[in-house]
Order: C-alpha cells, then structure tokens, then sequence
C-alpha cells in the first residue's frame, strides 16, 4: 500500500522524473515533446513519485515508461488498460497512466481500451495517435485516413478510420481531450487537467511520425494553417478559430456550420462550448476528417462519474461491515459438518 | 408385508433425466445425506453444455452419479447399480452403464410417444419386456403420484410435477435407509420465502418414502453402514469451491489481497462466483472484458502486490498464453487454474479431459518455464491451490494449476484442515536494502531459489521499469545481448528446476519395485488407486505413483521407475505425461488413453494391467 505522507511534500524537479535509460525514438519524433512535458509537469503535480505508476502496450509510444523514473511496466500489445486496471484496483492509491497509441489502443487492444473508458477506473490515458505504424515500419493505422497508400495498401487502404475521440464518448468515457505533439503548454494542460479528473481520462496526443507519416497533421501544425484547421475548445467560450478569431461553429437548427463573423453574423450566434453536455462533445469529435471543418483540441467533455476501483472499495467495506472480516478458519468450518471420532 | 434389509458394502447410483428434472440437485441431496450418514462418497455430474435443450431429447439428458460405500472409496465408481431414468433418453443415453442385473426405476408418465420417438425408441421398451432380461425393472407413474400428494395445494400442475425428482429421492431414501430430515432442512432455507414449495417437495419425498414402505414392489432395503474414514471434522466437498477456499486460505496465510481476474467459462466459472462472495476476506474479483484481460489483469495485481490468481479452461488458456510469457519473464507470482475440459476448440465443454497437460507446460512462444501442478480429488484441490499459491511467491513465478471438469464438479467428504497446520507463506516485499550503488535492482536474485526481489509500487526509493522485453540481469535494463540472453533464458530455467527442492519424497503404493507401476496424475488418481488396489489384493506386484508436481517431476522418479519392469500410464488425452516420461526417463512406459469426456474407470485399467503382465 501507498504510504502516507503527513508530513509535508517531497519536492521534485524533471530530472526526479527521468530515468537513467537513453531514450531511442527517432530523431525528431513527436514522441520527444509528450516526455518533456510530462516530465517538466510532474513535480508540479504534487504526487509522491513512488505512488505514479506508467502501463504502456507495444509501440513506439509504449517505450515511454522507460523513460519515466516512476514505477513503469511496458507490457504486451494491446493490453496495457487491462494491466492498468489490475494495477488500480490492487492498490486504488496509486497514480495509473496508460500510454498507448493508435495501432496498439484501438487495434490490437481496441477492446481493453472501451472497457477501461466504460467501467471509468481512475487511470489515466495519453493515446499517441501518428495514423501510422511505426515500430513495423510503415503500415496503415486504424486512425490511418481512407486510401492511405502504405507498405501493406500499396493502391491504397480500404477501411474506414476510427476517430478516437468518438470512441472514446461511444465507450461512456467520462473525460476526453486532445492535444497536439507541438503545442507544448496546451499538451501540458491536458495532461494536468487528465490527472485531476477522477475517472477515465482519455487524451488523445497528435504526433507525428517524421519517418513513416511525416506531416499528417500538418494542417493543424503549420504557422500559416492551423489558426484555420483548428478549434481551441475553451469551456465555456464561444467557439470561435481563425487567423482573427473571425470563424465559427454556428448550430443551423441540429447542424453544425462554420460561419464567418459579418455584419450579420455576431459572436452571439456562435455555439458556445459546454464540457458537460455529451450532444456537443459527439458533435465536436465528428469534425475530424471533415475537410470543411476545424479538428476540435482540447477538452471535449468532462463529467463527473463513480469510478469503478471507488465502487470496488466501498464494496469490500460494505461486505465487511454486513459479514464481520472473514476468517477462512470459520469459513472451512461452515456448512454442513460431521465428526468421525 | 415383510420387508427384508440387506447389508451391502457399496453402491453407484445414477440419476438421470431431462436437463429441467433437477437431476443434480436431487443428487446433491443424496450425497450431503450420504455423506452426513457417514459413508465415503465421490460423485460425478454430468450435464449438458446447453442450458435448455429440447425437453425429452438425447442432448438434454442431465445425470449424477453418486458411489457411496462403507469402504474407503476413490472413484465415482465405473458400473451403476441403480439407474434412475426420468424420461426415456435418460434410459436410452444411460441404460449402457447399468450393470446386469441393476435396479431400473422409470417415470412412466415421461414415457410418452413423443418422448419415445424424440429419443428413438420404436416401441415403449417398459412394455414389450425388453429390459426385463437384464435390469430389475420398475416403473412408477412418479407425475400422477406426485399430484395426488400435493392435490389439495392449489399448486399448478406444472409446478407440482416439478417436484418427481423429490419422489424420487423419497424413493431411494428408503430403498438405502436415509434419514430425510437433512433433506427436509435444506428445503426450508432453499425455499425460505415460498413455504408452498417447501410443502410441496416435502410431500413428494414422503410420497417416495412412503412408496417404498408401503407397496408390495419393493421387497428388500439394503443398509450402507458408515465407512471407517480416519478422525475428524469432516464436510463434503466440490473441487471447485475447494479451489476457491485454498486460494483464500493462502491469502490469509501470505497476508496479502486477493484479486482474482477471470472471464466466464465452463467448468470454471464457479471459481468466481464462489470468490466473488467472499469480499469479506479482502477478496477483489474483477470480471474482465475477455481472457485476456482476465490474465494481463492479473499481472497487474501481481506487480501491485497482491496474490492474484485467474482461472479458466482450455480455450481460455490459450487466449492467456502470450500474456503467460510476459507473466514469466516479468518474474511475477501468480497462479493460473486450468479447469480441463473436452478440446480441441470449443470441443466438449461440460466434459472431462486431461488433456492441457502439454498446453500447460509447452504452450507460450519462446523457452517460457512455469511450475505445473494438478490435483487429484476434489478435497485436493484445495491442497495444491494453497500449494501453487505458495510456490508462486516463493519463487517469484507463474505456476499452472491443472484441475478438470470431473474434479471442479465432482466431491468428496474432507477433512477439514487447520489453518495453523498449512506450511506458512512468508511474503517480503522488496525494501531499500535492495539498493545497490543508489540504484534498486529489481533482477537480484535470491541466491538459494533465484528469484528476484518484489518490489511493489508505492514504496519509495524502489521506481524501476520491467517489461516483455529481454533483460539484463540484476539491473533489468533492456538487453539484446547474445551471452545475456543465453543466461537470462538458462537462468529462468533454472528457477523453475529449483521447485524440485519443495517437493516432497515420492509415496509409493505399495512394494518399491516390482512388475508393473502405475504411474497417474490429475483426476485418474482415484481409478488408478483403485486398480492398485484390486491387483495388489490378487497378489500382484503392482504398485501406484501419483504425481502432483508435473513441472518440474519429482527428483526421485527416475530411481522409482526403474524398479519397475513395465510402467503404465492412463491419461484421458493420447499419451501426454507418458511421452515425458519416455523422453525424461528413457522407459518404455505404456500408456492407456481412453478420450470420451469421462473418468476412466478402473476397470479398464485392470484390464490392461493383466494384459501387460500376461494374464
């Protein structure tokens, strides 16, 4: 079990979060920026290092708990959120992450992932999301767009992308965001605002794969395109994006259209972002692969929800308060007996 | 009339009927009687994998076979004495078993044209004679009877019919000379909120009784008398609570959390509901998404701290498999059940086989030891429960635990043990003083076992990184090293070959050499004893090894099985444990291997027991 620390916190800087192991992406890998700033964050965070525990899959993204000096545990491919979840609930103490990415948490380990969001254990998921496979070398990812020519689509892939985020909200998550690799205080706000939900969060992380993807989001990164490609969700803002904030998301009846700000049109008819309303989040999430309209980061929905190692908890202590603390003396002693003399 | 009342030394009895005829609860009520009288007692269930087959069909037949015995008894007994067929494919799925001259009782009102011809009878063979050259038949309208006791109720008739399985009991209560009482207890709390149906099922066991008493059918009672087991508070018990218990009893003896993460399968799912009612004892059941979640859940309890266990039956098994290798080259304790059941593929799901033996010791990629045992009985499960629990933490390991469906479903009387008694489980978790240099090194090693230090998340000072890929040893940092890999894989090994130091001497039963040795392990215990016995008694020099550690084998079986000039080998699978022997020990061991979803029965043993020694 976690100990407990009356006395007053340990302080930490990056370095206490960063392992003595060379770190092997590629240089120049999106994957570089989401460590930096999980390991610039933490101290901040106030945890007890020794209680922050890193479950990761198979991946590139997945050999980020090597990197991290906390407790880490790189695992098989797809499994991490079931790991994670036995890791939680052994000990509800601990701080649970879960770093995935698109092949390994929504292909190979698709199902872990919704039952995670489902049963909204307290554990913390970053989703590297490079609509690639990297570690393979290059194939399509099931975020991968339609027609994407890779090593095993050479005229093009046939299926359909997934979008993570309406995944996610499809799975019952009760927080979803997303961020970009390049937009390092915006990732790091997300990243805070994970780790302070109580539930489920799931944050999807643009990154881009400079070897086997190179500028799959570029559109959203780009200095002269991403004020247009891209909606900064603000709780309770308008949804307003563009160069000079002169777009906008505005509900024609049940459809979402962007509009420009005239003479006609004013900030007051410009949808205005609710976290907690689960009609606007699917809304915002469908916008991704629409060419017509911005991809929605940050955060989409946020609601408060039991968590399932809370229940768990409860529940061994409500079987304890009706029954007494078992006894496996007592138990083997139960039922109907006889003695042989 | 007179009634005579005749001793005998030991009987089979087995129920059959439609899957909705309450088949295993009225043999679960004559065996709590049975065992309560103080017989020794094994039974087996055997039902089928469908939940509501076709009323009256040859799939839907559902039966329990109860062996009692005023002797010292091991199986649930190869030959039926007494078939009780319910519907007419009961009779015809079963009256192959029932030995020449065995009581036959039917329930004629099931005996119908349609069930006749559902179950591929021409002709009503309880009226053309035809079973009255071999079987001593009977036959009793159970349905019109039961009926008439509960006339006066203002039941449906549909629920009053339901109750011929209680006439029938009643019936067999007084042809062995049973007390009902414990009977007419169980009712009370079963029924608890609908005393109608208490009176009802009350009044169809008189029904039965009184039957037997009072018409002139029935002219001899037999009479069981106790079997003369060894001292003790004793109970009955099922191999799948017994596993249950043990796991829970080593979690109260290591001090550490249950957490137990499984998906439903048959026979193995009565693990987790018989654990899920036990959160109480600090049990955590998490019922996961599928198989594999179930074993990578697990993992994680493990490398939290807990004592985790999973438990599922081949299929499942084999879901687990890669997160198996992760399991052993993470270097984690836990313990994996295997309820065996009929294979390959979804295969015969309510059945009985042995054979995931190979599956448990050989089924992951890449050189992958675990420590594999099996229990022998249904009591003993809860003995290598405890056991695989213990070795598990002990040597940092994975360990297989193999039972079948026979033992999950099947009982016995068991002593109940003393907690104090079990050989203590001592965990220590990994503190500071595993720091070497400033840095926690999580693959040091314990020299004596090789296993390497438990060092759980939450104690500070001990954050480091494992994971599926190779490591170096002692540091556990990633490591493709060829020499490296060379010893992490001999190393790991080695662990494993180690256990052979908590292995008991073998027992032999019997002479320490001689003609033949069977050699048994798993659910053919009981047969295997059996035959030992049988041949032992005709002055044959046959003698009984059971294994209970399938990895490693026991140090001093080579020794053994050289004293023997033939060894024998009967697995319900094609030769598993005989083809290591041949390999380990190079004998030319004998198997005998009989895959039909059940038990082999001793019978066959002998049989090719005198055929190897040439009688």
């Amino acid at each position: 079990m976690a100990k407990s620390k009356a006395v007053e916190k340990k302080k930490y800087t990056r370095m206490d979060f960063t392992s003595d192991q060379s770190v092997r992406w590629c240089p120049g890998c999106g994957d570089y920026a989401i460590l930096a700033q999980t390991q610039k964050l933490f101290p901040d965070l106030g945890m007890d290092k020794e209680n922050v525990v890193f479950i990761s899959g198979i991946g590139c993204s997945s050999r980020f708990p090597y990197y991290m000096n906390t407790f880490g545990f790189h695992t098989i491919h797809g499994r991490a959120p079931a790991v994670a979840t036995g890791v939680k609930v052994a000990n509800p103490n601990l701080s649970v992450w879960v770093v995935t990415g698109d092949g390994d948490g929504l292909s190979i380990g698709g199902n872990h992932t919704i039952h995670l969001l489902r049963r909204n254990l307290d554990i913390n998921v970053l989703l590297f999301n490079n609509r690639i496979y990297g570690l393979t070398k290059g194939q399509y990812s099931p975020t991968s767009e339609l027609g994407k020519v890779t090593k095993s689509t050479p005229m093009g892939s046939l299926d359909r992308p997934f979008n993570p985020l309406t995944l996610a909200l499809g799975a019952q998550a009760s927080f979803v965001a997303r961020s970009i690799d390049r937009e390092t205080k915006h990732m790091q706000a997300m990243i805070e605002r994970s780790y302070k939900h109580k539930g489920t969060s799931f944050l999807e992380i643009y990154q881009n794969c400079n070897i086997f993807n190179n500028g799959a989001f570029a559109p959203m990164t780009d200095k002269e395109s991403k004020a247009d490609n891209v909606l900064w969700l603000d709780n309770g803002q308008p949804m307003l994006f563009g160069i000079k904030k002169n777009k906008g998301i505005h509900m024609d009846g049940n459809v979402p259209q962007v509009v420009e700000l005239n003479g006609k049109i004013s900030t007051a008819d410009i949808m205005v972002h609710d976290e907690t309303d689960y009609v606007i989040a699917s809304m915002l999430a469908n916008f991704t692969y629409q060419p017509d309209f911005p991809d929605p980061i940050g955060v989409l929905y946020s609601i408060d929800a039991p968590s399932y190692d809370d229940l768990v908890t409860k529940q061994l202590a409500e079987a304890v308060e009706i029954r007494g603390t078992g006894s496996i003396q007592d138990l083997l002693n139960s039922g109907d007996t006889w003695v042989v003399k | 009339m007179e009634k005579t009342l005749k001793n005998v030394d030991d009987v089979v009895i087995r129920f059959a009927g439609d899957s909705g005829d309450g088949m295993q609860l009225t043999g679960g009520r004559f065996t709590d009687t049975a065992a309560i009288v103080g017989n020794d007692i094994s039974t087996l269930p055997d039902y089928p994998a469908e939940i509501r087959a076709p009323a009256g069909s040859l799939a839907g037949v559902s039966a329990f076979q109860i062996h009692f015995s005023s002797r010292d008894i091991h199986t649930p007994g190869d030959k039926v004495d007494v078939l009780v067929a319910m519907n007419p494919a009961a009779l015809k799925v079963h009256r192959e078993e029932l030995e020449p001259g065995g009581m036959l009782i039917c329930n004629t009102a099931a005996f119908t044209k349609k069930n006749l011809t559902y179950a591929g009878f021409d002709t009503n063979p309880l009226e053309d004679e035809s079973l009255e050259d071999y079987f001593r038949v009977y036959t009793i309208d159970m349905s019109k009877i039961v009926a008439e006791a509960c006339a006066d109720m203002g039941l449906t008739p549909k629920t009053v019919n339901r109750t011929k399985n209680l006439f029938a009991l009643g019936l067999l209560y007084w042809i062995y000379d049973r007390p009902k009482e414990p009977t007419k207890n169980w009712l009370e709390k079963k029924f608890a909120k609908r005393p109608e149906l208490i009176e009802a099922n009350v009044r169809a066991m008189e029904a039965g009784y009184n039957f037997g008493e009072t018409t002139e059918i029935f002219t001899t009672r037999y009479k069981v008398d106790k079997a003369n087991l060894p001292a003790g508070t004793y109970r009955n018990i099922v191999g799948n609570y017994a596993v249950s218990l043990g796991l829970v009893a080593a979690a109260e003896k290591s001090k550490l959390p249950l957490f137990y993460g499984g998906y439903p399968i048959t026979p193995a799912s009565d693990i987790l509901h018989h654990l899920s009612a036990l959160k109480h004892h600090n049990v955590k059941t998490f019922q996961a998404e599928d198989e594999i979640a179930g074993m990578t859940s697990i993992i994680g309890a493990a490398f939290t701290g807990n004592l985790a266990v999973t438990a599922s039956s081949g299929p499942g098994i084999a879901l687990k498999g890669e997160a198996l290798g992760l399991a052993i080259i993470a270097e984690l304790p836990m313990v994996i059940v295997n309820v065996q059941r009929g294979g390959p593929s979804t295969g015969l799901p309510t059945k009985t086989e042995q054979s995931d033996l190979f599956q448990a010791l050989y089924g992951r990629n890449g050189e992958a030891p675990l420590p594999v045992i099996a229990s022998a009985t249904p009591g003993d499960c809860f003995y290598t429960a405890y056991e695989a629990c213990r070795i598990a933490l002990k040597y940092m390991t994975p360990v297989i635990l193999l039972t079948d469906g026979y033992l999950a479903n099947g009982s016995e009387p068991w002593t109940i043990p003393n907690v104090d008694d079990l050989e203590p489980i001592d965990v220590k978790f990994a503190d500071t003083s595993n720091i070497v240099d400033g840095q926690f090194m999580p693959y040091l090693r314990n020299k004596e076992t090789l296993a390497r230090p438990w060092a759980i998340p939450g104690t500070s000072g001990l954050e480091h990184r494992i994971g599926g890929l190779e490591k170096e040893d002692v540091t556990g940092n990633v490591n493709y090293d060829p020499e490296n890999h060379h010893h992490m894989t001999l190393t790991r090994q080695q662990k494993i070959n180690n256990v052979v130091n908590d292995i008991p001497p073998t027992k032999i039963f019997g002479e320490p050499s001689g003609e033949l040795l069977i050699l048994s392990w798993g659910g053919t215990m009981g047969a295997c004893r059996s035959a030992a016995e049988e041949m032992q008694a005709a002055k044959k020099a046959v003698s009984h090894v059971h294994l209970r550690w399938l990895n490693p084998l026991p140090k001093d079986l080579g020794e053994i099985l050289i004293r023997f000039k033939s060894v024998l080998v009967p697995e319900i699978n094609l030769g598993q444990l005989v083809k290591m022997i041949r390999a380990d020990f190079l004998i030319d061991a004998k198997g005998l291997n009989l895959v039909r979803g059940k038990p082999i029965g001793e019978g066959r043993i002998i049989e090719k027991i005198n055929e190897m020694l040439g009688n």
